[in-house]
């Protein structure tokens, strides 16, 4: 990947990231969260990382975030109006991550930073090569991970079911305020 | 090859920016949103390395953390869907049922 093509996804990664937060419009924030992540999935097939590069763009760029879209369309949101949050809370925030990036950056220059380059073995980043490696080395992750999923669609259903626990009757909401 | 300063820079810039929306913003959804930022932030570090070590590891953990993502999502959405449903608000500062 040149030079040139990384600061342009850099920059792009980087103001649509700062849109996700300062916009008003969760619609909008979430439209600039989908090109943070395409971006971010560009940069992963630069660094020859084609199938999760895909992958990214397949599961997060498309499933997660339509799932995002369905629930703002579900709740209506309004736009936000007026200032959000204390000054205080700003400030401080603002402070707190600016520290945070600080420290990160300490120990990304290269005295503290060392890694030993190696090229990349035949085959690097294909389809074949990623799931030998994970039917190999992380059987056991990845049949926890399906559990894992399983349990989650189970726990997404009980928690969004209309009047499944609470007392709430099922048609209340619809019909009583009108 | 992108040196690895550069690349690493990046991904702490974007994990920042997401620390810092979920300081400022009180909206839920947007809290969530970017608790998605820092997950790739990390997930582009993950790819980084692994590019530079040569190594599939890296990729392959990045799978599974967007498998976790996955769930986080759709876990967290009912919740905050059922919560809508409750109070009528998305406002972080609202929701005060377990505050002390």
């Amino acid at each position: 990947m040149p030079l040139w093509l990384f600061a342009f996804l850099a920059a792009l990664a980087i103001v649509s990231a700062l849109g996700v937060i300062f916009q008003r419009n969760p619609v909008h924030c979430l439209l600039s969260l989908v090109v943070t992540l395409l971006t971010i999935a560009v940069l992963f097939i630069g660094e020859d990382a084609v199938v999760v590069g895909f992958l990214q763009a397949i599961v997060y760029g498309g499933a997660i975030m339509v799932l995002f879209l369905f629930v703002i369309w579900l709740l209506n949101l309004p736009v936000e109006s007026g200032p959000a949050g204390h000054l205080a809370l700003k400030l401080f925030g603002s402070l707190a991550a600016a520290t945070l990036l600080a420290e990160l950056f300490i120990f990304l220059v290269p005295p503290h930073l060392q890694v030993k380059y190696s090229g990349h073995p035949p085959g690097y980043g294909s389809m074949e090569n990623l799931a030998t490696t994970l039917f190999a080395n992380y059987l056991v992750a990845f049949e926890v991970t399906s559990v894992l999923l399983l349990a989650a669609v189970v726990g997404a259903v009980a928690l969004a079911r209309r009047g499944g626990a609470g007392p709430r009757p099922a048609t209340s909401r619809g019909a009583a305020p009108r | 090859m992108i040196p690895l300063t550069y690349m690493l820079s990046l991904s702490a810039a974007i994990f920042a920016i997401g620390v810092l929306g979920v300081i400022i913003r009180r909206n839920v959804l947007v809290m969530f949103m970017s608790i998605e930022l820092m997950l790739n932030a990390v997930n582009l570090t993950f790819i980084a390395l692994s590019s530079r070590l040569g190594s599939m590891d890296g990729q392959v953990i990045v799978f599974f953390v967007m498998t976790v993502a996955a769930a986080e999502a759709a876990v967290g959405l009912a919740i905050i869907i059922s919560v809508f449903r409750g109070r009528d608000t998305l406002h972080a500062d609202e929701l005060t049922l377990l505050k002390w």
